[in-house]
């Protein structure tokens, strides 16, 4: 029997309007504790006022292995980014 | 409404300074030594929730007081019998689980009783409580948590958790106590009277206590003492001299 607790993600939102961002993980035994360890690990500075947690076994990910052919593909594509484009003076910064 | 006499009132914020201090002392010491990281740093939030909420108690009965002593002086320069704290929050921490159901026991009547000091004709008082409350609707809610995991848990942490709440049981009567100065509170309406709370307590004990499959004790028996200062139990003098020993040892030191 593994004694172990489960390892959740933790992800917290620092304001309303932005995107949570992924600040740790943590042990809890299920996902009510998991988001109570949360507030006391990672929002006792007042980090947040959202807290997202994922067991972090249901989250898939790229293999480090795989690195060359997912990503290096793009380094050599300079013209994805949008570069090219003159723009007017009218628009100003963008 | 009548006018508070202001023994009563000192008498009255420092059983309510006291609770929360030699509480918050408890759980401090679990600081680096509770079972897993998380459980930690969660102990360590809740003590210091409590030493703030003494800060502020103790603050306002050193000013009732009138002598011109701080927060700090009633916390670190009196000695045993002038703690008018509950004996339940004196008893040792015990292992995990018995910390743990120390902690809903106080944390269930705490998160009573404040709700009615928010509301209550002093304005300090209620000012502190509003604060407090919104820390201990979390605490509650954490221990149980705890407490029904716990006691709903294995076979050796069930009858740890039941052991626990046997020895602690017979210590949650003084809660409900009343005296002259609760009477004062009530004349004043800044206090309820604490017996008046037992019903909603009992309520929300016993609906915990069932999830976690535990067994209240039967009987009525009550150790008391603690608040009106006749007695405290021999564990508060060994937390108040490692409390206090800084203070006693480099009197007046600061940092």
């Amino acid at each position: 029997m593994k004694n172990e607790w489960p390892l959740w993600e933790v992800f917290i939102r620092g304001q309303h309007g932005l995107a949570h961002r992924h600040v740790g993980s943590l042990h809890a035994p299920d996902a009510e504790m998991a988001i109570k360890n949360a507030r006391d690990v990672y929002t006792r500075r007042n980090e947040g006022v959202s807290i997202w947690v994922v067991e972090a076994r249901h989250i898939a990910a790229t293999a480090p292995g795989e690195k060359g052919p997912l990503f290096e593909p793009s380094e050599s594509k300079v013209y994805r980014h949008p570069t090219f484009f003159d723009i007017p003076e009218e628009v100003g910064h963008m | 409404m009548a006018e508070v006499d202001n023994t009563a009132l000192l008498q009255f914020l420092l059983r309510t300074g006291d609770n929360t201090l030699i509480l918050g002392h408890r759980v401090s010491e679990w600081c680096g030594h509770a079972p897993i990281l998380e459980e930690d740093i969660a102990l360590a939030n809740t003590a210091l929730d409590l030493i703030g909420q003494t800060q502020l108690w103790l603050g306002y009965a050193a000013e009732v007081q009138g002598m011109g002593k701080s927060a700090d002086d009633l916390a670190f320069l009196r000695d045993v019998w002038d703690f008018r704290n509950v004996l339940l929050v004196e008893l040792p921490n015990g292992d995990f689980g018995q910390t743990l159901m120390r902690q809903f026991l106080f944390d269930a009547w705490h998160s009573i009783m404040l709700p009615r000091l928010a509301k209550g004709t002093d304005e300090r008082v209620r000012e502190i409580a509003q604060k407090a409350v919104k820390e201990v609707s979390y605490h509650v809610e954490r221990s149980a948590d705890t407490v029904v995991g716990l006691g709903d848990g294995t076979e050796e942490s069930h009858a740890r958790m039941q052991a626990a709440l046997d020895y602690l049981y017979p210590y949650v009567g003084e809660l409900f106590e009343s005296d002259e100065v609760d009477a004062a509170m009530v004349d004043a309406g800044i206090a309820p009277d604490p017996a008046s709370l037992r019903d909603e307590y009992d309520a929300l004990v016993g609906r915990v206590m069932e999830k976690a499959t535990l067994t209240v004790p039967d009987g009525s028996f009550a150790h008391k003492g603690g608040r009106t200062g006749r007695m405290h139990t021999e564990h508060l003098g060994h937390l108040v001299s490692s409390m206090q020993w800084l203070q006693r040892a480099y009197p007046g030191s600061e940092w």
